[in-house]
Parts: C-alpha cells; sequence; structure tokens
C-alpha cells in the first residue's frame, strides 16, 4: 500500500474512480435511509403532536370524556384563556419572574467568571461549586429553598440570630419576618401611574406590578442556573487572547476598564446565547416553582406551566389547557426560532 | 449550542498587581461558595436530625447526635422509587446513545440534500415546552399499551432524547477528521462498515459526555415522570420527593434526607466525572 506513483495508469485509476462513484450514490441513499426513523419519529412526536394539541384547543374537549368536534366560533378558546384572571396573572409573573431570574443569573454568572477570570488559587474547585446546582433536579431545589424561604424556619432565623429584630424593636419597629413564598403582596404596582396616560388600566383587575412571592422563586432559580451562564462565559473568556489582554494593559487601561470597554464587548456573542437558552429555560418554568410554592397565594407563583398542568391533570379541561400550552409554545418559538434560523445559516 | 472551546484551564488574565485586589476576588469567591453551598448544609444537616430533640427554630445548628436522622425513614420511604429511576434511566441513557451516535454520525460525515435543514428541524424539538405535546403523547401511549408502564416512560425519553444527543455527537464527530473517513471509503469500506470500524472505536469521549448528560437530565424530569406513571411505586424519584415535600404527616428532617437521598446519584456523577459534564453541558447547553 505505500506506492506513491504520481502517475497512476489510466486503466487502473478509472474502474477505482468508477466503483468509487458507484458506491457513492449507493451510500448517499443508506444515510437518509438511517435517518429516518429518528427523523420520523420527532417530525410525528413533535411537530405532529404539536398539531395534535393544536387541534385539542380548538375542540369541545372539556371533560374526562374525549370530545375532538369543532368548538364554534373557532378559536374562541383563546379568547376565554386570555380573559381569564388566573391566566393574565400567569402571564405577568412570567415577564416578572424571565426579569428577575435572568438579572440574577446572568449578572451573577457574569461576575462570578471575571472572578475566576483573576488568578486565584483552586479556581477549578470554585468553578465546580458553582456549577453544582445545574447536576441537581429542579425539584430538589425547589424543595431545599421551600424551607430556606419558609417563614417560621430557614432565612429568617438568621434575621434574628443576627440581632436584626432586637435593633428593630429598640427602635418601636420590626420585627422583620418577611413571609417570602407565603407573602400575598403586591408590589410597585404600576396600575395607577399608567392610568393617568391610558385610562383604560384603571378598570383592569390584574395588579401590574411584582408579587413579593416571585423573589425567592427567582433567586432559587438563579441559584440553580447562574453556573450555567458562569461556564459559558468562561469558555467565551478562554478564547479572548492575551495579546488583547496586554494591548490594553499597555495603553494603561485599569482592570475595571479592560472588562468594561474591551473583555465584555467581546463576550456579546456568548451573553446573546446565554440570554436566549435562559428566557426559554424561564418561559417553561414548571418543576422549580410547582415543587417550591406551587400556585402562591392568590396565584402569586403561578406559571403557565403549572396553569397547563392542573387544566389537563387536576381540572380535565384538554381545550383550554391545550390552548395555553400553545401560547407557551409560541413564547419559546419566538426567541428560539430565530436562534435557529442563525444556526442553520452558519451550518 | 455554543460550539465554544471549552475552559480547559482557567482564562488567564495577564498578572498584574498582586496584593489587595488578589484577596479581595478570594474573599467574594469564598463567600460566594458560602451561598451556593448553603442548601446543601440545610439539606444534610436538617436531614441528619431528629425530630425529637431538635425543631424547626434550630435549622442552621449542627445535629446533636449522629445517629442517621431521617434518612433510615427517608431511605424506606424512596427505596423503590430509586430503584424505579434507576431502571428507566438506564435503558433510556443506553438506548438515546446509541442512537444520537448513528444520527450524529450520518448528520456530519454522510450529508445529503437538505440534511442540515433536517438537522435544524430535530434540533427545535428540545427546546419545546413538553406541555405541549402531553396530551397526544399520553393518547399515543395509552393506544400501544405503554401508558402507566415505566417501559413508556424509557420510549419517551428516547425520543424527546433524539435532538440533544444528536447535537452533541454531531459537532463531535464534524471534528474527526474527514480525511479517516475518505481512506476508509477507498479502501472499500462503506457507511456501515466506517461507522464501526472507524467512527465508533474514536467516539468513547463522546458517549462519556452525551451518557453523564442525559443520565442527569433523565433522571432530574418530573413531567415526564409524573403524567405518564401513575402507580406512586413506580414513579421515578422526583416524583416521590415532590409528593413527600407536600405531607404534612412527614417530618421535615425525612424530606431533607430524602432531597438528599434523590439528589445522590446525580451529585456522585457530577463528583466524579464533572469534567465531562461540562463539555456536554457547553455542546448541549440546555435545560430541560
Amino acid at each position: 500500500m505505500a506506492v506513491t506513483s504520481p502517475s497512476i495508469p489510466q486503466e487502473i485509476a478509472r474502474p477505482v474512480a468508477g466503483l468509487r462513484r458507484q458506491r457513492f450514490t449507493l451510500e448517499r441513499a443508506l444515510s437518509p435511509l438511517l435517518l429516518a426513523p429518528s427523523a420520523v419519529a420527532i417530525f410525528v412526536f413533535v411537530y405532529g403532536f404539536i398539531v395534535y394539541t393544536f387541534y385539542v384547543s380548538l375542540s369541545n374537549w372539556k371533560s374526562a370524556k374525549p370530545d375532538l368536534s369543532l368548538r364554534r366560533p373557532v378559536g374562541v378558546i383563546y379568547a376565554d384563556l386570555f380573559s381569564q384572571t388566573r391566566f393574565q396573572i400567569d402571564l405577568r409573573n412570567t415577564v416578572v419572574f424571565t426579569i428577575m431570574f435572568l438579572i440574577l443569573a446572568v449578572l451573577g454568572g457574569l461576575a462570578l467568571a471575571i472572578l475566576l477570570d483573576r488568578h486565584v488559587p483552586a479556581s477549578g474547585f470554585f468553578r465546580s461549586v458553582f456549577l453544582f446546582p445545574y447536576a441537581l433536579s429542579f425539584i430538589t431545589t425547589g424543595v431545599a429553598w421551600s424551607w430556606i424561604f419558609n417563614p417560621e424556619t430557614g432565612i429568617n432565623l438568621l434575621f434574628d440570630a443576627a440581632g436584626i429584630n432586637r435593633l428593630l424593636a429598640a427602635f418601636g419597629t420590626g420585627p422583620l419576618k418577611p413571609g417570602w413564598i407565603t407573602d400575598p403582596a403586591v408590589i410597585w404596582q404600576l396600575n395607577g401611574p399608567l392610568a393617568t396616560v391610558f385610562p383604560a388600566v384603571g378598570d383592569w383587575s390584574l395588579k401590574l406590578g411584582v408579587p413579593v412571592a416571585m423573589i425567592p422563586v427567582a433567586m432559587a432559580a438563579a441559584w440553580q442556573l447562574s453556573g450555567f451562564a458562569m461556564a459559558m462565559f468562561l469558555a467565551g473568556l478562554g478564547t479572548i487572547s492575551n495579546e488583547v489582554r496586554e494591548a490594553a494593559a499597555l495603553d494603561g487601561a485599569s482592570d475595571f476598564r479592560l472588562y468594561k470597554d474591551v473583555i465584555i464587548p467581546l463576550l456579546n456573542p456568548i451573553t446573546v446565547s446565554v440570554l436566549i437558552i435562559l428566557t426559554h429555560v424561564s418561559l417553561k418554568i414548571f418543576d422549580l416553582i410547582f415543587a417550591m410554592s406551587g400556585k402562591g397565594p392568590g396565584f402569586a407563583t403561578d406559571v403557565p406551566g403549572i396553569f397547563v398542568y392542573e387544566m389537563i391533570f387536576r381540572a380535565q379541561r384538554y381545550n383550554l389547557g391545550a390552548a395555553a400550552a400553545i401560547v407557551m409554545l409560541a413564547s419559546v418559538a419566538l426567541v428560539i426560532v430565530p436562534y435557529l434560523a442563525r444556526q442553520l445559516k452558519s451550518l | 449550542m455554543a460550539s465554544a472551546p471549552l475552559p480547559v484551564t482557567s482564562a488567564c488574565a495577564p498578572r498584574r498587581k498582586g496584593g489587595v485586589g488578589r484577596y479581595i476576588v478570594l474573599a467574594l469567591l469564598i463567600a460566594a461558595t458560602a451561598f451556593y453551598l448553603m442548601p446543601v448544609y440545610v439539606m444534610v444537616i436538617n436531614g441528619l436530625k431528629d425530630k425529637s430533640y431538635m425543631t424547626l427554630s434550630d435549622m442552621w445548628k449542627f445535629p446533636l447526635y449522629l445517629d442517621g436522622g431521617g434518612f433510615p425513614l427517608a431511605w424506606k420511604t424512596l427505596s423503590p422509587n430509586l430503584w424505579a429511576s434507576l431502571r428507566m434511566v438506564i435503558p433510556a441513557t443506553i438506548l438515546s446513545s446509541l442512537l444520537g451516535a448513528v444520527n450524529g454520525y450520518l448528520l456530519s460525515k454522510w450529508k445529503f440534500r437538505g440534511s442540515d435543514v433536517i438537522f435544524t428541524l430535530i434540533l427545535f424539538g428540545m427546546f419545546i415546552p413538553y406541555q405541549a405535546i402531553l396530551i397526544p403523547l399520553i393518547r399515543f401511549l395509552d393506544q400501544i399499551g405503554l401508558y402507566g408502564k415505566w417501559q413508556g416512560l424509557v420510549l419517551v425519553h428516547v425520543i424527546y432524547g433524539i435532538p440533544i444527543t444528536c447535537l452533541i455527537f454531531r459537532n463531535y464527530f464534524t471534528n474527526v477528521p474527514t480525511e479517516l473517513v475518505e481512506a476508509a471509503r477507498i479502501d472499500g469500506a462503506g457507511l456501515i462498515q466506517t461507522f464501526f470500524q472507524i467512527i465508533l472505536p474514536l467516539s468513547l469521549p463522546a458517549f462519556v459526555v452525551v451518557g453523564i448528560f442525559q443520565f442527569t437530565n433523565i433522571w432530574n424530569d418530573f413531567l415526564f415522570g409524573v403524567t405518564v406513571v401513575f402507580n406512586p411505586a413506580d414513579q421515578p424519584v422526583t416524583v416521590a420527593l415532590n409528593n413527600l415535600n407536600g405531607t404534612n404527616s412527614v417530618d421535615w428532617t425525612v424530606v431533607m434526607a430524602a432531597a438528599v437521598l434523590s439528589a445522590l446519584p446525580t451529585a456522585i456523577v457530577y463528583v466524579l466525572l464533572g469534567r465531562y459534564f461540562i463539555r456536554g453541558l457547553l455542546a448541549g447547553s440546555m435545560k430541560g
């Protein structure tokens, strides 16, 4: 085989090439054939099932007995859904949760990555600790944090131990004992200010504000997923060459300026990926909240994921549950489809 | 999705001022470590407590005696579900890894017209909220007689694992030099022979990454577990833990011990093979 002849005799070369081409076409047909089972499975179980769910949302099926007759006027279920106070609360909660969670997880992850980017001893240990929660289930996280944010124990005991409440009592106020996940209050309500500009808002029963109980939930979610953001940012930081850093140092840039003006802008593509992935996780969030606080007091921590689960498996209102699931899917697709389309172009 | 290189070593900032700055960085990292380990601390020490001599107001204190606390009862309650999870997760992980290897190979080394579009369409499957397919999925499982059975859960995880395993293997095989495949082709090896003789021997690292990643994902799943299987003893451990947490008659020490037990398998895998876990995360970079 070790023959390297620059001029292969034509009569030998030709049949080889011919044989190769022939096999090529045969093998080319084999590739899609072998891929077909998986591709068909995905087309049926993802796309086919989505169409089915969409059809269920248009049907009359709202009890244990399947009823797939079309409900008229077609699509009226979506009007029902969006006029339900509970679903309106769920949409507000999703927006509030997403904003809080993204700020905590992305800034937290970025901060951790930058700290680890400095020469520190045992950086591998620190990195492993910060990513550890990602290996746990949302249920475990939810259970653990439900005890930490239980008003009778957990964090509130630390407030006592730190002497905060003795201090407050001395001033005649307190005690500081937040209800955390049991607090039904909605703070920073925007209804009033908005009503001065859009009078229609004044009639809304939905409180546009931050449900207090959502704050601990967003913290737990950020605890679990900031390590993921950190790992992504660290991977990005690893690709920034030392020359860039040295050039900035030669220009006399401070560490702060180095990160603010040079490194963080270079990380932009990673930041976009992290934001897209975490936003889609946040739109789908279910198990964590289900285990930590459930619907919450006055639906303070209810989200579409829980709504769908309860409508289908508890209330057996299949059409309403299906409609909410389709709304969830549409919101996720809005974030993910442009991202995938961009990936396809780069393939 | 990001095919960014891995943080092999910690990235290197040019070392300049040592001194105070370094200690501040270290102090911040230690504070962050305390925060990240706090829930683990709470779970472990409270799991080890006994309700007869400690109350909920002792949450942050160490247990007085080390006699197992809530663990024996938690083990007794959860062991059927730990077993149910293991019995379901192992075949699901193996099957979905094998399927992923084949799909990744075809989509990287045997591209055909439209294969990139098919790949992208497959990928979308890992982002969807599974609530949007649950109703037909359960009807389907019911039709084929697998509704309520752990085998049905295996099937579900294998199917919905296709996108992520396909992605990780495809990215891995893309980095295998095409010359190797070409050379085998010239030697007369076909698509299948090339897979077994050239690709498979090279793919052990990818199998480790995908295996760990899928083991963790499937072990941690809740939605499919709670909807596809209804017999309490056959439900995965995540479902059992959630049920336990909602039961008022059970001590909190038992709940916390149960949380530790349910997390132990993935935690052990993470501690032992964390390096591969990070790779899977960056190659797949998705949760749920």
